[in-house]
């Protein structure tokens, strides 16, 4: 079933060619998204060796990148200037493509902060389904000219197109973090925590909750007022521990390195108040949870096949993104079409190249 | 189709008294906030409900009769201006706040409501709807979707588009459309964020779901005087290279600064060439430490007179200075452009002497009002539409200094959209291979090109010629 046929373009002209002559075409990064596979008959365009940062003028606070460029070698430069991406960009570590993180549309804790892959994409250029090579966008922090297309790519696992360049906003990194972790003795308690915290007015970097009843807050800013931040956040908290070298948990959470070998990983949106209703499906099986975002998102691991987890989302109406272990369909639970997406997908890839929307 | 077939197709629909058609009362809708720009609707329709709107965009899709989306008119790129032979689908009827959920921290809203009134909604809960643009006591949530509107508080939390998460729309042929969901996060392309600043070419937006955000906890607003713009613009580059994200950073020259103490006495210094407003917001802790470093950075930048906001009585005058800016200047000109493009931040004191520089040659007053910490510029161009020639004038001044943005590698437009009025600069900045993208995105969602005709996209000149005369 799966293709051995791989093209790894080494300029943007070749990769028009290739996306011209193959009748199915998809786009791949570093392939840290283990479970996103190529549609049948697809021949694999290998995009890494389109990388490198073409633009970054750190007084800017902005650069541009090719698509294939590793986002830890853009984390690393950004670092050396004082600067960072603020959401987390999942499996940079893994090796995670800049693309490829927008095309998949993940991010990581840090989103919870300031938002997410969407939020910080300021541009693109792409080849279309009939090779042509579109800028959209722009390389300034505000714009509005011309559709959005650098969000609507957010997601899109190549099938509205092949991402060449990239281009996003970055912030000032904090000179200082810690992270603050609170038991409660059920999952309910913790999950009120969550909820309290989430419509107070503490600046947060980062919100989770591990069932069984620990929540994660990580808090970042500068020295001089952490401790006294801190304080008042374990005051209304009733309690907390401070990790001061939070560096290293936080990573682990990133690379999802909680996630049991083979198995499913899969990202659920949800919504704080729904957490408890999911959590409480979800207890009974073989799985384990992961609530970030303030509980805007489910990461949930799964032992085995996910037929019976994308039956249960579909009861609760959630729609969810297979990320991690064997390849698969990449959409569970909630079905979800819409005339806008299939009207988008005829504009951009009217032949079917990037194989057809699922 | 002629006028009488189209008002008794309407007359179907609606009862007389939500059809307009009188010229008396057609007069009120022949232009938005862009007034060089004018054209007399066929008429003008005032759905109350959701469905009137859908059977309204499916009876001009099977007529072939163009309308014009509207909400309170505030458009400054002419994005709302009515076309001659089509309607106007004035939405400020559909007013309602459906849903507040202060605990999801989210509002569904109708799109004809005013956006201020979502963050007095969402107050007593300590909520917000972040997005601020000057007009928010009167411009609608519709509006500020369509044409991706921004404000003075982008620099931290973005622009509309940041801030929807879900929508139900019409589109140009009739169908309804839902997407995007409750959660901050999506799984599939991001087609809110596509939606989002389509300037109505799409169809209509029928209820928006939007983000709220908790209102900060304490705000430092700090007011600086210099004696010359280039002075205020060098003070934001290093503002930001110091690593502080303000929540706002903004700059007035001389004749805004003069204009606004006129009309709403905010209390600026006086003789400044230049002022620079930052705001600092979050934590109490937080802002106080920002604050130390911030007026150590104001203080070396140059600044001669630096002020605190007292209070938030204080805080208020001082933005609504700056708000009322636009609008202030209408007391210095019988006429004026408000331009909207943005520069790479650090070209800013390029810009500005740039356009200092073309000010002079066309011997047009020009003055600047701006999103300093987005580079998004605002330059008013003062003129007198009585005298013969100004207003050409005054659009080839404000198309060179779109040119200039463009060159310098910034945009046409941050935040006001293309409308009628930057529709030939669209294809200066993008190629005609991504316009076409975008045409056929149109064209997907409306075959028959009637959700807001004649906006966005560059139109040949020679049909460009004849509309102008």
């Amino acid at each position: 079933m799966r293709t051995d046929a791989v093209l790894r373009p080494s300029d943007v002209d070749s990769l028009r060619e290739a996306v011209r002559q193959q009748p199915r075409v998809w786009p791949k990064g570093a392939g840290t998204k283990t479970a996103l596979a190529p549609p049948e008959g697809a021949v694999v365009v290998d995009v890494s060796q389109l990388r490198g940062v073409l633009d970054y003028d750190p007084a800017e606070f902005t650069f541009t990148a090719l698509a294939g460029t590793p986002v830890r070698e853009v984390e690393q430069l950004l670092a050396r200037h004082g600067q960072y991406l603020p959401f987390d960009p999942p499996l940079s570590a893994a090796g995670a493509t800049l693309g490829g993180t927008l095309a998949s549309g993940l991010s990581g804790p840090g989103r919870y902060r300031y938002g997410g892959v969407r939020d910080f994409v300021l541009g693109v250029r792409f080849v279309d389904g009939q090779g042509e090579l579109v800028r959209a966008g722009g390389k300034v922090v505000k714009n509005a000219a011309g559709f959005d297309l650098a969000k609507l790519m957010t997601g899109s696992l190549g099938r509205l197109g092949v991402l060449v360049e990239v281009s996003f906003k970055v912030f000032p990194a904090p000179r200082a973090r810690a992270s603050l972790r609170v038991d409660r003795a059920d999952f309910e308690a913790a999950w009120g925590l969550l909820r309290a915290l989430y419509t107070s007015s503490f600046d947060l970097e980062a919100v989770d909750l591990v069932p069984p009843g620990t929540v994660w807050v990580r808090v970042a800013g500068r020295p001089e007022s952490l401790p006294t931040r801190l304080q008042r956040l374990r005051a209304f908290l009733q309690g907390g521990e401070v990790v001061e070298d939070d560096s290293r948990i936080w990573e682990e959470v990133r690379e999802f390195r909680w996630v049991p070998s083979g198995w499913t990983l899969v990202k659920v949106p949800v919504t704080p108040r729904r957490v408890l209703d999911l959590e409480r499906e979800l207890v009974p099986t073989a799985s384990l949870r992961r609530y970030s975002a303030g509980g805007n998102v489910a990461w949930v691991a799964w032992s085995e096949e996910p037929t019976a987890l994308s039956d249960l989302l579909d009861r609760l109406g959630l729609r969810a993104l297979r990320v991690l272990g064997p390849p698969g369909p990449p959409f569970l639970g909630r079905a979800d079409s819409d005339g806008f997406s299939s009207r988008v997908k005829q504009a951009l890839d009217p032949v079917g190249r990037f194989g057809p929307y699922p | 189709m002629d006028r009488a077939r189209v008002l008794q197709g309407l007359r179907t629909l609606y009862p007389e008294s939500r059809i307009l058609a009188r010229p008396a009362e057609l007069a009120a809708y022949e232009s938005d906030a862009l007034t060089a720009f004018r054209a007399r609707p066929l008429a003008v329709v005032l759905p109350e409900t959701r469905e009137e709107v859908v059977a309204t965009v499916r009876w001009c899709h099977r007529h072939g009769v163009p309308f014009v989306a509207r909400g309170s008119g505030t458009s400054l790129s002419g994005g709302s201006l009515p076309v001659p032979e089509g309607i106007v689908i004035a939405l400020n009827r559909l007013n309602r706040i459906l849903r507040l959920d202060p605990e999801e921290r989210i509002a569904v809203v109708e799109p004809g409501v005013v956006n201020l009134d979502v963050s007095r909604a969402a107050a007593p809960f300590g909520l917000y709807y972040a997005p601020d643009p000057s007009s928010q006591p009167v411009c609608t949530i519709g509006g500020n979707v369509a044409f991706n509107s921004g404000g003075a508080h982008c620099l931290k939390y973005g622009m509309t588009s940041n801030h929807v998460l879900a929508l139900e729309v019409v589109l140009a042929d009739g169908e309804v459309v839902r997407f995007g969901g409750e959660s901050l996060e999506g799984v599939g392309p991001d087609l809110v964020g596509l939606f989002v600043g389509s300037e109505g070419l799409f169809g209509i937006a029928l209820e928006v779901t939007l983000r709220l955000v908790p209102k900060p906890e304490a705000y430092r607003t700090v007011l600086a005087a210099y004696r010359s713009l280039e002075a205020a613009g060098d003070a934001v580059a290093q503002v930001v290279a110091s690593g502080l994200l303000p929540g706002a950073v903004e700059i007035m020259d001389r004749l805004s600064i003069e204009a606004a103490e006129a009309a709403v006495h905010a209390g600026y210094p006086e003789d400044a060439a230049a002022l620079l407003i930052v705001e600092l917001e979050g934590e109490e802790p937080e802002v106080e430490a920002e604050l130390a470093e911030l007026l150590e950075v104001v203080r070396a930048s140059g600044a001669y007179e630096v002020r605190l906001a007292r209070d938030e009585a204080d805080r208020q005058r001082i933005w609504k200075g700056r708000k009322g800016a636009f609008s202030a200047v209408g007391r210095l000109s019988p006429d004026y452009l408000v331009q909207d493009g943005v520069v790479p931040r650090t070209q800013l004191g390029t810009a500005l002497a740039e356009i200092e520089r073309l000010s002079r040659r066309y011997g047009l007053r020009v003055a600047n009002v701006f999103h300093a910490g987005d580079g998004n510029l605002h330059p008013l161009i003062l003129y007198d539409g009585r005298q013969p020639g100004q207003l050409q004038r005054a659009e080839e001044l404000a198309g060179e200094i779109l040119r200039l943005c463009i060159r310098l590698g910034g945009s046409i437009t941050g935040e006001h959209g293309v409308g009628m009025e930057k529709r030939q600069y669209l294809a200066e900045m993008f190629s005609e291979p991504d316009l076409e993208v975008m045409r056929r995105l149109r064209r997907a969602m409306d075959p028959g090109e009637i959700a807001n005709r004649g906006k966005m996209f560059p139109v040949p000149q020679k049909l460009e010629a004849a509309v102008a005369s």
